[in-house]
């Protein structure tokens, strides 16, 4: 007999392995976004490329604007499915699965959002 | 000299149990080529609920002489009532598993010269309920091994009886799952492991690996079953690879190993070959 706290069906909407699969292909995906932005501090020099005139005129670049918002969408997902993970470990029950799985969902679309909101405002739009 | 009962359970007892060596308290003495170790047991009853201490006991002991021994000689000799659960006493039966100087071994697989001290502490292992002293409930661990469906399985009914009924491996057939066929369910590898501390949904790495050595086998064809009971929220994918289970392993096995490779299998990176397997499905669906 099974004890009845051992999980016996995948009665998820994405199985595990491919929820891991997104998270090990944001991951790597990141961290080669990023070492782009990173690297593009060093066009021009270190002390002003965090000026407001510098990075206001970033976002008015299109395909630096699509660079942010690669990196905003990769760094969400995998970040808060991290969370996700390190959550759900502490409990075991199902309520307490749901409760983390939709909360890190909504937290994700919402910085997604906002995160587009401001790169759209930023351009002007 | 004044000799000290043993007290039981609550107190820290000393018990000394050579007359020879007892005025030395537990300091080592040298007795042709016996001497004297502090042995030091965590007791507690989760039925009396009895908040847990340490007894101690002086133990002769000689250069062969396993902490094994030395709780079975405080057992005969100073108290009874100490509970330890043994067996085999050659590290085959998987029953003596216990936290012994912080470390989870095998009692009697371990000697007292090898740990190099003069005080052995023994404790039950973490991660399992306790019931009483260094015995610990492994229902849980048994329902996870279980889980994973540990034997050979082959859904195809055997078309010619004569012709599969012996299923010959090659040496690289057997090489692929027969370290991790030397597990002897001692559960030390599931003591150390730091998610099931926390997760006990997680199958830990005894159960994981288990999953892996019979997928591993060409004559087992239930693969994407136990891919599918391990692939959930508190499965596999909650290893956070610290390797503490391979460390402390008393037979060799490897359970990180395991692990990542049946991780490898659900991502198709790897495969085993089924040629046995996928033999009867051929010969069953010519019929
Ligand atoms: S893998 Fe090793 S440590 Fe774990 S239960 Fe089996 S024999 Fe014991
Ligand atoms: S008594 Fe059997 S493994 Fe120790």
């Amino acid at each position: 007999m099974v004890s009845g706290n051992i999980q016996n069906a995948n009665s998820t909407f994405l199985r595990e392995s491919t929820v891991m699969k997104i998270h090990y292909i944001t991951g790597l995906g990141a961290l080669f976004v990023v070492a782009v932005h990173v690297m593009m501090r060093l066009v021009v020099p270190f002390s002003t490329s965090l000026e407001y005139e510098n990075v206001i005129n970033n976002y008015r670049i299109l395909w630096y604007a699509l660079l942010l918002e690669i990196i905003l969408v990769l760094i969400s997902i995998h970040g808060f499915n991290g969370l996700r993970i390190m959550l759900i470990e502490l409990r075991q029950n199902a309520m307490w699965e749901k409760f983390v799985t939709i909360f890190t969902l909504a937290a994700m679309l919402a910085v997604i959002g906002y995160g587009t909101r401001t790169i759209i405002i930023a351009n002007g739009l | 000299m004044v000799y000290e009962s043993c007290k039981g359970y609550g107190s820290e007892t000393w018990i000394p149990l050579n007359k020879k060596t007892a005025g030395n308290d537990h300091q080592t003495v040298h007795d042709e080529g016996k001497q004297n170790v502090l042995l030091r047991v965590l007791r507690g009853d989760m039925f009396k609920k009895t908040k847990r201490s340490f007894s101690t006991f002086s133990v002769p002991v000689r250069r062969w002489t396993t902490v094994l021994d030395a709780l079975i000689y405080a057992k005969e000799h100073s108290d009874s009532s100490i509970a330890i659960r043994f067996s085999c006493r050659m590290a085959s039966c998987g029953s003596c598993g216990m936290i012994i100087n912080g470390i989870p071994r095998l009692a009697c697989y371990t000697k007292i010269s090898e740990l190099g001290y003069d005080t052995v502490t023994c404790e039950p292992l973490p991660n399992f309920p306790v019931i009483r002293d260094l015995v610990t409930d492994f229902q849980q661990f048994f329902n996870h091994h279980r889980h994973m469906e540990p034997y050979i399985e082959n859904q195809y009914p055997v078309p010619r009886e004569e012709a599969l009924s012996e299923f010959k491996q090659t040496p690289r057939d057997i090489d692929n799952y027969l370290q991790f066929s030397y597990c002897i369910k001692c559960g030390l590898c599931y003591s150390a492991c730091p998610t099931v501390a926390t997760d006990t949904k997680f199958p830990g790495p005894q159960a994981l690996s288990q999953a892996y050595r019979y997928s591993a086998d060409n004559r087992d064809d239930a693969e994407k079953k136990r891919l599918d009971i391990v692939d959930n929220r508190h499965g596999i994918w909650r290893c956070h690879f610290a390797g503490s289970c391979s460390a402390v392993c008393p037979k060799g096995v490897d359970p990180a190993l395991g692990i990542q490779l049946l991780r490898s299998h659900l991502m198709s990176i790897s495969k085993t070959p089924k040629t046995l397997a996928d033999l009867r499905k051929i010969d069953d669906d010519k019929d």
